[in-house]
């Protein structure tokens, strides 16, 4: 049925009908909506069957997470930004045990200077953690893709991450089609675990491995992951079929069969891009963009598909990998690794800062890119701190930007 | 009570049956199994091996346990060899109390409360890296019994020091060096006392030295639900520098100077103590181990064992041992 409401809640009812058996709960924003909802639904008794823990903090969401996933628990917690760092032994540890847990991460920018607004800094650090890591534009796709996740981890018996970007889904009011209950129990079966802890037949989870077999192990989930390249798209094909919703999947191109200039993003920037795309074709400019849905595993033969035609490829991303450039722009060029197409950087809206619809459309109509470029960035102001020799960097800038005014 | 030589201690085999250690019962589960790489000597093993198996015995069979990295999870698992009888997960070092939480949890789920949980650890996974865990645990009380054996110090990773770690005593991080040779006074923390601070419904600490002990309450916890918690002092014969022959005489020492009171608790109160038999001064316990050594060569520090033996007098006095 339609329903008008907040993305975070949007989240946790559809959570809850995938009937999550075990939630580590620990709050931060932006993310908090989402547990919150959830502790209110297990309290009303509409989340039967569930143990709802309020932890004292992400590491020990994610350890709890562990612990009831090998007791064959279907398990969810949600984080962000420095609760995605503070978890990250965990989250690596989850990965390595092949434990099908599934977490929403609302992106965070990652402190200092602290700071609680969007990019994709939180999940970006976590790319090698061995974790799916799927990333959705809207709303709908947020609650397409949770069903999607749990399928898809117990299949696979590995663990996925969600990463919806926070404030700008997490926390807007938007029209979203909530799934029933009956049609999630028939999309997601009862949740039968490859490894599961019990008194009846004892196994050991978590030996130590030495040199003769590490290699193996850890190869094997790459392999995994690379099988996960055919299992994420058949599962969106199912949802297609039993929802009648284009959600997930690996890649999705918008415009982009003919253009000459693709522009390349991930999360809810395709909205604003996609109507910058339309104005600038309008305009007779040959334009398109690929959203990259599934980051890890890396996509790279559907992402050589869609972008060998281009002549010249923008990648735009909310992270970079500081002292080196873009992140998504290295996978990216993997993937055209001899088709001789230009590719360019360009990172934007760190922190939280928008990306506009002008600043987008300079950038599509620019003739020539450096190979990697920061939009809009304040120049000015990193100059004169670089030229300063005392005192703390972001405090310094602030009152710099402060007295301009 | 007939009793062996140096020690009150009573032999099974002057017992009535039903009085014998659950390790005198020839079906026992023993769950860590023999061929493990412990030490010789290591009271860890010798600890977990009562604990795990009076556990198990308590919950029928039906027991799951959560390891956390250290002596007893690397010496138990070198795959495809396994000790464990039990299901048995190792997660993280300083996670074990959130994993058993989370098990707890699951079973709880699924309407298998007859499964038991219970979480283990070393003093460094469990009052260092592993403390928030554990008093999460703790505050929530969740139905989990966690074990510490207490050997103090960080020894799985060559002998340094940690927050259970005694003052004065040498460890790879604090060498017997300088004017204050060993550990620093004044540091350290009780992790018994701290657990009973959060008013669980259980707590106890035991040593190796007095088995029986240790295996009544095991039982007693297992006779209870929500946190529970056992610190068992194991003594470590590479890490204290002590013939592995001489564990369980170390460990008596222990209580018997007066500086590991062995006491239980109960929702914030403490319910009893054991009180010591034959008090013996401090140097009986400080003299056999290399930790202490510099104590007592190349010059004797009497200012330090007075400093040692006025803590173990304000224990006894403290907890009327």
């Amino acid at each position: 049925m339609p329903s008008q409401i907040e993305g975070s809640r949007a989240v946790a009812e559809t959570v809850a009908l995938c009937r999550p058996e075990v939630i580590g709960a620990y709050p931060i924003s932006p993310q908090t909506h989402i547990v919150e909802r959830l502790s209110t639904l297990v309290k009303m008794g509409a989340l039967q069957r569930c143990e709802y823990i309020n932890v004292e903090s992400e590491f020990a969401a994610m350890s709890v997470c562990i612990g009831a996933s090998a007791t064959g628990a279907r398990t969810y917690t949600a984080t962000a930004s420095q609760g995605l760092l503070y978890m990250s032994e965990a989250v690596f540890n989850a990965s390595g045990l092949g434990l099908p847990i599934v977490m929403t991460v609302a992106n965070r920018a990652i402190g200092a200077p602290i700071n609680i607004w969007n990019d994709h800094s939180d999940a970006m650090s976590q790319r090698d953690s061995g974790w799916i890591q799927l990333f959705v534009e809207s709303n709908q796709e947020a609650l397409d893709v949770h069903v999607q996740a749990f399928r898809l981890a117990e299949a696979l018996s590995l663990p996925v991450m969600v990463c919806m970007d926070g404030f700008v889904l997490t926390h807007a009011v938007e029209r979203v089609e909530l799934p029933t209950q009956e049609q999630v129990d028939a999309f997601l079966p009862p949740f039968v675990s490859r490894q599961v802890l019990d008194p009846a037949h004892p196994i050991t989870i978590g030996a130590m491995v030495g040199p003769e077999a590490f290699m193996e192990v850890r190869y094997l989930m790459h392999a995994k992951q690379r099988a996960a390249l055919q299992a994420i798209p058949r599962i969106a094909g199912e949802f297609a079929a039993a929802f009648g919703r284009d959600s997930g999947g690996l890649v999705r191109g918008y415009r982009a069969e003919d253009a000459e200039t693709v522009v390349v993003a991930l999360g809810s920037v395709l909205g604003t891009l996609e109507d910058v795309i339309d104005e600038l074709r309008d305009a007779g400019h040959s334009v398109g963009a690929l959203a990259i849905r599934t980051f890890r595993p890396w996509p790279r033969e559907a992402v050589r598909d869609a972008l060998a035609h281009a002549q010249r490829v923008i990648v735009l991303e909310k992270a970079f990998a500081v002292g080196a450039g873009g992140i998504v722009g290295q996978n990216t060029r993997l993937a055209l690794e001899g088709l001789g197409i230009e590719v360019r950087d360009v990172i934007a809206g760190l922190g939280g800062r928008p990306i506009m619809a002008a600043s987008l459309r300079r950038l599509l109509t620019e003739p020539e890119l450096p190979s990697l470029s920061f939009l809009d960035l304040d120049e000015a102001l990193v100059a004169r701190e670089l030229a300063r020799d005392s005192g703390p960097h972001a405090e310094n800038m602030l009152r710099d930007l402060a007295g301009r005014t | 009570m007939p009793y062996q030589v140096g020690s009150f201690a009573v032999g099974n085999r002057l017992l009535a049956p039903e009085l014998r250690t659950g390790q005198a019962d020839p079906h026992r589960a023993n769950a860590i199994t023999s061929g493990h790489r412990a030490c010789q000597g290591c009271g860890e093993a010798l600890g977990a091996r009562y604990v795990v198996d009076a556990a198990i015995r308590a919950a029928s069979g039906n027991l799951i346990a959560a390891n956390a990295t250290g002596c007893l999870e690397v010496f138990s698992t070198p795959y495809p060899e396994s000790s464990w009888q039990l299901p048995w997960l190792h997660s993280l070092f300083g996670n074990a109390p959130a994993v058993a939480t989370g098990i707890a949890a699951a079973l709880k789920a699924k309407g298998r409360e007859d499964v038991r949980v219970l979480g283990q650890g070393g003093d460094g996974g469990t009052v260092d890296i592993g403390f928030a865990c554990l008093s999460g645990m703790f505050e929530r009380n969740d139905d989990v019994l966690y074990v510490c054996y207490d050997n103090e110090g960080y020894m799985n990773t060559g002998v340094q020091r940690s927050g259970a770690t005694p003052p004065a005593a040498r460890t790879a991080t604090t060498e017997a060096a300088g004017d204050h040779p060993g550990n620093v006074f004044g540091q350290g923390k009780s992790a018994p006392l701290i657990a009973l601070a959060h008013e669980i419904p259980y707590m106890a600490t035991a040593t190796i030295a007095d088995l029986h002990d240790l295996e009544a309450k095991v039982v007693r916890a297992m006779g209870m639900r929500g946190a529970r918690y056992l610190h068992v002092l194991v003594t470590c014969p590479l890490g204290w520098g002590a013939a592995a022959c001489d564990s369980v005489a170390i460990a008596r020492l222990a209580t018997q100077s007066g500086l590991f009171p062995v006491f239980e608790g109960t929702r914030g109160d403490v319910t009893a103590v054991t009180k010591i038999r034959h008090r013996v001064p401090v140097e009986a316990y400080l003299k056999p181990q290399r930790r202490f050594r510099h104590l007592f060569e190349p010059e004797p520090r009497a200012d330090v064992i007075a400093a040692i033996q006025a803590r173990a007098d304000r224990t006894i006095d403290r907890f009327g041992l």
